[in-house]
């Protein structure tokens, strides 16, 4: 086990092309970081830099203290789960995880004890003798597991391992690979493009975007107060809901001007965030989690509503989604898999409790929770905290 | 649940526009047309087989067709030709000398051919693409412009005057190689390198290059590389350019004579049937029993490395 640190790291392809920005990571001993972004962020990128497959332009990678900038990849001690497993497909799932035992010169009888421990753990052991092309899609998922676990390594490194499953394998094995990592606590390093497999996994998540690094905290930090307008974007499904309004003192109250609606803020807002009293008059980006909104027939009564009328709802049992349109222009985050129609007609969403009577084409008044309200400045896309 | 997409269509729109076409006319095709044309086709290597069990008068007599009826088969034919007490054959001796050509003229290439085009598709290095052009384009240069030249390095290496000076370079020196066996192979190996490599890389160079990450974080060097994936996974290739090679070797005629000259001990099959015919055509009756024993040993081969030809050696590898 080992503790990873990334200090300053760019890479530069040799076309010019510039996949991370001067990124730095301390990965502690033990740690599970996720790193999540849009495709084409560079997440993987930084991966296989950690694994040895790219070179490091510049910058300092260290494993356990130890410099490993230009060493081999098989040298540097790291495991890799591939996207699409990479399976040796003319070897059976016992070769496929000794693989790597047998090429260390491990005596057989160790290397059968290593390979009977690794399919105990994931539960391989009847599919010893069967090819990969005999497997499921989720069997194969788990000798590309037992290939990483068996050999014991400093760091395991994942690259999007669950995007080839469907929906309801993945959650069966994120829920796996989690706890393989409380079980084995090998410092894991692993790249998805899910914020949702990046929120439930992860110990910390670092969010990067165009190879920069946009920010790096615990999952429920990286929700709660968003850094950045990216940030707050990506993190959340259904995402939040970001638009263009203005800031006004009237009669000594805040109020928030959302298109022609307007919402008044209480005095706790701007206590804990001080320094929206510098944008008076002025535009600024509100975010509203959906969940920050409720159907304000069951809803504290002091909250200020949005009048609006809902266009879609959906029912998931737990949780009913009001989409609706609000006539505040919605903000573009700079997320390149966000579909750009960003015009006034994209949907707000609001999760209200699954009691409300509110249907499709239903006028509704939504009771917005102005104390969770996010705000981001305009021209720097930073949050506004303090 | 296993998915079966191991046959992704990537062919153009208007390619599986014509293929559709063409299908649809050859299955319009009544197949007793097509069991004619087999049957036409057949004919004259058919006769040429029955021929070959029939004696001298027999052949002279008459027709192919005559023996079906009157019978009178022999082995007499194969008996003469393949045995070495006799004047007229002798085979025997020169199909084990084919093999001793054919053989290592096969083995030797395949095992460069393959180390060179895993280097072309998966070592990067300095000048990769110009010397793998390089080597290709060679394919364009017809074998029977090198042959006199290769001889001649063979027999006497090649030497420089330096000009104004007595003094003499070796630039290759002289193997003495003329009338062996070895020339053959050095030869048949040269010419065959261009083909091989090239249609080795474009196999291996499609094989997914995860495997190969996935291995060199494993622990692998290139050579484990090489020889536990890339060889296992390149059966079909490597099965599919054995059978070429080992054909063209076998029936080759003009390398091994240039090659061999007068050395007679050494001459393959194909030189010995040649020249069987005699004076004056005397022994004429033994070449189609000749041939068939000329044309026995590839089809052999060929049955033998069939099973090689195997689809979806990559299913369950990767998911793309």
């Amino acid at each position: 086990m080992a503790e990873v640190s990334l200090q300053n790291l760019e890479k530069v392809y040799p076309n010019g092309f510039q996949a991370i920005h001067d990124l730095s990571l301390d990965i502690a001993d033990g740690e599970f970081l996720v790193l999540v972004g849009p495709s084409g962020c560079g997440k993987s990128t930084a991966l296989r830099m950690v694994a040895g497959l790219e070179t490091i332009t510049s910058g300092t990678l260290t494993i356990a203290g130890e410099r490993m900038n230009d060493v081999e990849p098989k040298d540097r001690n790291v495991a890799m789960v591939f996207q699409n497993y990479a399976l040796y497909p003319h070897l059976d799932v016992a070769r496929n995880i000794g693989f790597a035992l047998r090429l260390a010169g491990l005596p057989k009888a160790e290397i059968e004890a290593k390979v009977g421990e690794a399919a105990r753990i994931l539960e391989l052991e009847s599919l010893l003798h069967n090819k990969p092309a005999q497997l499921s899609g989720g069997q194969r998922q788990r000798v590309a597991m037992g290939r990483a676990i068996v050999r014991d390594p400093a760091v395991f490194l994942m690259d999007e391992p669950l995007s080839n499953l469907d929906a309801k394998l993945r959650v069966q094995m994120r829920a796996e690979i989690a706890r393989l990592h409380r079980r084995l606590t090998a410092t894991t390093l692993y790249v998805t493009h899910d914020q949702v497999e990046a929120m439930t996994m992860g110990d910390r998540v670092a969010v990067i975007k165009g190879g920069l690094l946009q920010q790096i905290d615990e999952p429920s930090v990286l929700y709660g107060s968003p850094d950045n307008l990216f940030v707050a974007g990506f993190i959340g499904a259904p995402a939040m809901n970001l638009r263009e309004a203005r800031l006004e003192l009237a009669n000594g109250t805040w109020t928030v001007h959302l298109g022609h609606s307007q919402l008044p803020l209480t005095d706790g807002v701007l206590e804990t965030k001080p320094a929206l009293a510098g944008y008076d008059g002025a535009e600024i980006v509100v975010g509203v989690r959906p969940e920050s909104m409720e159907d304000a027939s069951l809803a504290n009564a002091d909250l200020p509503r949005l009048t609006v009328e809902a266009e879609l709802t959906e029912a998931l049992g737990s949780d009913l989604l009001v989409h609706f349109h609000l006539d505040a222009p919605s903000v573009d985050t700079g997320d390149p898999d966000v579909l750009d129609d960003l015009d006034d007609k994209a949907l707000m969403i609001a999760r209200v409790d699954p009691r409300s009577s509110v249907r499709s084409g239903d006028r509704v008044d939504l009771a917005v929770d102005t104390e969770r309200l996010h705000f981001f400045d305009p021209a720097t896309n930073l949050a506004i905290r303090s | 649940m296993l998915t079966t997409k191991e046959t992704v269509s990537t062919t153009v729109g208007s390619v599986d526009r014509v293929g559709r076409v063409v299908y649809g006319f050859l299955r319009s095709v009544p197949t007793w047309v097509l069991w004619l044309l087999v049957i036409v086709w057949t004919v004259p290597t058919g006769s040429l087989f029955l021929n070959s069990f029939r004696t001298r008068d027999a052949q002279r007599g008459s027709g192919w067709w005559a023996s079906v009826g009157e019978g009178g088969w022999t082995f007499d034919n194969y008996i003469d030709v393949l045995s070495s007490s006799r004047q007229t054959g002798g085979l025997a001796t020169a199909v084990v000398n084919s093999f001793a050509i054919a053989i290592p003229a096969t083995v030797i290439p395949i095992a460069i051919a393959a180390m060179a085009a895993y280097a072309f598709a998966w070592i990067p290095f300095r000048g990769r693409e110009w010397l793998f052009i390089l080597t290709v384009s060679l394919l364009a240069l017809p074998n029977q412009v090198a042959l006199l030249p290769l001889l001649q390095l063979f027999a006497g290496g090649v030497h420089w005057t330096v000009p104004g000076s007595e003094t003499v370079v070796t630039l290759f020196p002289d193997l003495s190689l003329a009338g062996t066996a070895t020339a053959v192979w050095l030869t048949h190996t040269s010419f065959a390198l261009p083909f091989a490599i090239f249609l080795l890389h474009n196999y291996i160079a499609s094989l997914p290059a995860e495997l190969f990450e996935a291995a060199r974080i494993d622990g692998a060097d290139h050579f484990t590389i090489f020889w536990r994936l890339v060889v296992p996974l390149s059966v079909p290739a490597l099965a599919a350019f054995t059978i070429f090679q080992f054909l063209w070797t076998w029936n080759d005629y003009l390398v091994a004579l240039t090659m061999l000259g007068a050395n007679g001990s050494a001459y393959p099959a194909t030189i010995k049937i040649a020249s069987m015919a005699g004076e004056f055509g005397r022994l004429e009756h033994l070449l189609s029993a000749g041939a068939f024993v000329q044309a026995g040993v590839p089809l052999l081969v060929f049955f033998a490395l069939q099973r090689f030809f195997v689809r979806g050696l990559l299913a369950g590898s990767v998911k793309s």
